[in-house]
């Protein structure tokens, strides 16, 4: 059975075609099924980035050709025209690059963490309807497990790939209670909001928007959960938050450090962490020389967040280290396969050899009580398990080590097995 | 049984040298060291409690009773100290600021002397198992407080400073390590209380004078007193809370390095 790959990414598609052939869970579930046909196995694979489909097949280039004209027919397009936006890779090449894509080294942002949960999804989609077998378990289980080894090994996911996510992110180096934290939004833009549904997903205690028109910060703190308050009132909500977001369009300050040092009197040294993603900005930039303030504006979270990139680039070295680790074990399970049907063989003459010898020793046994002819029909088939194991074990070994088919094809000249299983 | 006791000396400072070298590491380059460091403390400590025990069981009386030996036993409440966090990912970074000196003390106190075993002890064992064990304690935990305060200071500056690279390595929230300095040292004042109170008993007892190892404790024990005012009565937190934690550990760095070696030499 060969492990085929037919897919296509933000590497060689444009989105427009990518978006036509994206599909659901239950969408990819009947790909799936559609593609691995009667007996077969596939998993299919749908994420921003990317659609593939994984198939195990004992013909790979028929299966190469349903998975296209699948894929194909998702895009709306012949398989012609969809075949320079994809990609086919086969078995190690295949295992290699899924193994890729869990770690998140195939995608956008590197070690990107949805992706592995899209993964798992994928397969579990696919083991529920039964069209997973033992390459697809194999190279899915082994993909999931080499997602975790470089989520635990390496740092590549630690530090944010978003303006939004870098600022919660130094919000948590400030507390990292958020649950009892208060959060100020100050105005109603879009970058607020994003940056406020961060913290929020991070499970902030209370969230109060602070607009000029009272009207539109209501439907922004119904949006994210929160409660709004008149403008007139930012002094006094500043005093109270622990997190406060600017985000207005307003072409002056609207905080200036006198009028926050006044509002921290009563804080007793508590501190708070400003974030001002306004362009103008909103926030006095001297708060961050008052003692227990930091401000952050668009600027530095972007800086933050290109050294965040960089060093997630440099982790990546690593985490190819770690796949590489792992598509070698599973090209030496693969190999291990090949000697499989030689070593069903070998047993199965075994088997005939004892059965046989047994028949021809029937009359000789006759007088054997029932429970006797057991432990006879045990012992035989301890001695064969036994001769039989070694010899078993180092075929086995040699298959991982590159040797398997030699040996395998001198296993079945010294015994004179049959063909059949190759 | 000594020289068995200073067998251990090794292991303990193989595994408090790899951890302080590991999180010189993992500072520079985050990832797996921290981890191998955990590790080498868990088996230094491990390694220095038995070290402690074969002490206790080869010597005539309190065996820490040195200046060199107390350094041991210094040592030991520390990285003990340290252990209750320091597993947790987020507080490897005060194993930067515990483990070099700890595995440099650790040095200091072997080559002292302090790992050997004692003879009798002038003063009756149990007076020193309070008096000395309790000082000790209390030294520990502000040890750890000074760790914390300079992990705080280090973390406020890059946050102030709006360093590009301030999430590259994993520290705790600015909150969670001023109420750990503040509650250390809650922890620690009263032994150190008791320990001058039991001090001042012996005092009265045996007589004698007030000398400078008294007059660096009584210091150091109104600068963290103050500190505990201030930081739950006038809401003393953030920087300056942490300077006031470091000038205690600075007293507290005069009477271990300067007074106590001047009076027992």
């Amino acid at each position: 059975m060969a492990l085929v790959l037919v897919g296509t990414s933000y590497l060689v598609a444009p989105v427009e075609l990518r978006e036509r052939m994206s599909f659901d869970a239950e969408g990819g579930a009947e790909l799936a099924s559609r593609i691995a046909g009667a007996g077969g196995e596939a998993v299919a694979l749908s994420t921003c980035n990317r659609v593939c489909v994984y198939a195990s097949a004992d013909d790979p280039q028929a299966a190469r050709a349903r998975a296209l004209g699948e894929l194909a027919s998702l895009a709306g397009l012949d398989p012609g025209e969809l075949e320079p936006s994809v990609y086919t890779k086969l078995d190690d090449e295949a295992a290699h690059h899924l193994f890729r894509v869990a770690a998140g080294l195939d995608s956008m942002i590197p070690g990107e963490a949805q992706i592995l949960g899209q993964v798992r999804a994928a397969y579990e989609a696919s083991d529920q309807r039964g069209l997973a077998g033992p390459v697809t378990h194999r190279v899915f289980r082994q993909a999931l497990h080499a997602g975790r080894r470089v989520r635990n090994e390496t740092a590549i996911g630690e530090t944010p790939a978003s303006v939004s996510a870098a600022a919660a992110e130094l919000a948590a180096r400030v507390f990292d209670d958020l649950p009892s934290r208060r959060v100020l939004i100050i105005g109603a833009g879009k970058m607020g909001e994003l940056a406020a549904a961060d913290l929020i997903s991070r499970g902030v205690g209370s969230l109060v928007v602070a607009n000029r028109s009272l009207s539109r910060g209501v439907q922004v703190a119904e949006r994210l959960g929160g409660t709004a308050v008149p403008f007139a009132e930012l002094l006094s909500e500043v005093a109270r938050a622990d997190v406060v977001i600017a985000s207005t369009g307003s072409q002056g300050l609207v905080l200036s450090a006198k009028e926050v040092e006044h509002g921290l009197r009563n804080r007793r040294g508590h501190p708070i962490f400003f974030i001002d993603i306004a362009v103008p900005r909103d926030l006095d930039p001297a708060i961050n020389e008052i003692d227990g303030c930091f401000l952050y504006d668009i600027d530095d979270l972007e800086r933050v967040v290109e050294q965040s990139l960089a060093g997630r680039r440099n982790e990546a070295a690593r985490a190819e280290a770690i796949v590489e680790e792992e598509a070698e074990s599973f090209r030496a399970w693969q190999r291990s396969l090949e000697v499989v049907p030689a070593i069903a063989s070998l047993r199965r003459r075994a088997e005939e050899i004892r059965s046989a010898e047994l028949a021809r020793a029937g009359s000789r046994l006759e007088g054997l009580s029932p429970r006797q002819r057991l432990a006879v029909e045990s012992l035989t088939s301890q001695i064969v398990n036994k001769l039989l194991h070694v010899p078993t074990v180092r075929l086995k070994e040699a298959a991982a080590a590159a040797d398997g088919t030699a040996y395998a094809d001198t296993m079945r000249h010294l015994f004179d097995l049959s063909d059949e299983d190759r | 049984m000594g020289e068995a006791a200073l067998l251990l000396v090794w292991p303990a400072l193989l595994g408090y040298s790899e951890a302080a070298l590991a999180y010189v590491g993992e500072t520079i380059r985050p990832g797996r060291l921290g981890r191998y460091a955990i590790w080498g403390v868990r088996l230094g400590w491990l390694a220095q409690t038995a070290l402690l025990v074969a002490q206790a069981v080869a010597a005539d009386g309190f065996p820490w009773d040195s200046w060199a030996g107390s350094l041991n036993l210094f040592v030991w409440m520390c990285v003990g100290a340290y252990l209750i966090w320091g597993c947790r990912a987020p507080f490897r970074l005060l194993g930067l600021a515990v483990m070099p000196p700890a595995a440099a003390l650790f040095v200091l106190s072997w080559t002292a002397g302090g790992a050997g075993s004692s003879g009798r002890t002038e003063f009756g064992s149990v007076f020193l198992a309070l008096h000395v064990g309790l000082v000790i304690a209390a030294f520990a935990g502000f040890t750890i407080a000074a760790g914390l305060a300079a992990v705080y200071l280090w973390q406020n500056r890059r946050l102030k400073r709006r360093s590009p690279s301030v999430l590259r390595v994993r520290a705790p929230s600015l909150a969670t390590l001023d109420t750990l300095i503040a509650r250390t040292i809650a922890v620690a004042l009263p032994a150190l209380t008791l320990g001058i109170g039991v001090g001042l008993g012996r005092l009265g007892e045996e007589g004698g004078s007030f000398d400078a190892i008294m007059a660096f404790a009584v210091a150091t024990w109104v600068v963290y007193a103050a500190f505990l005012v201030l930081r739950y009565e006038a809401g003393w937190r953030g920087k300056r809370a942490a300077y006031l934690a470091f000038t205690g550990f600075l007293l507290v760095v005069a009477l271990r390095l300067v007074a106590v070696p001047v009076a027992h030499f």
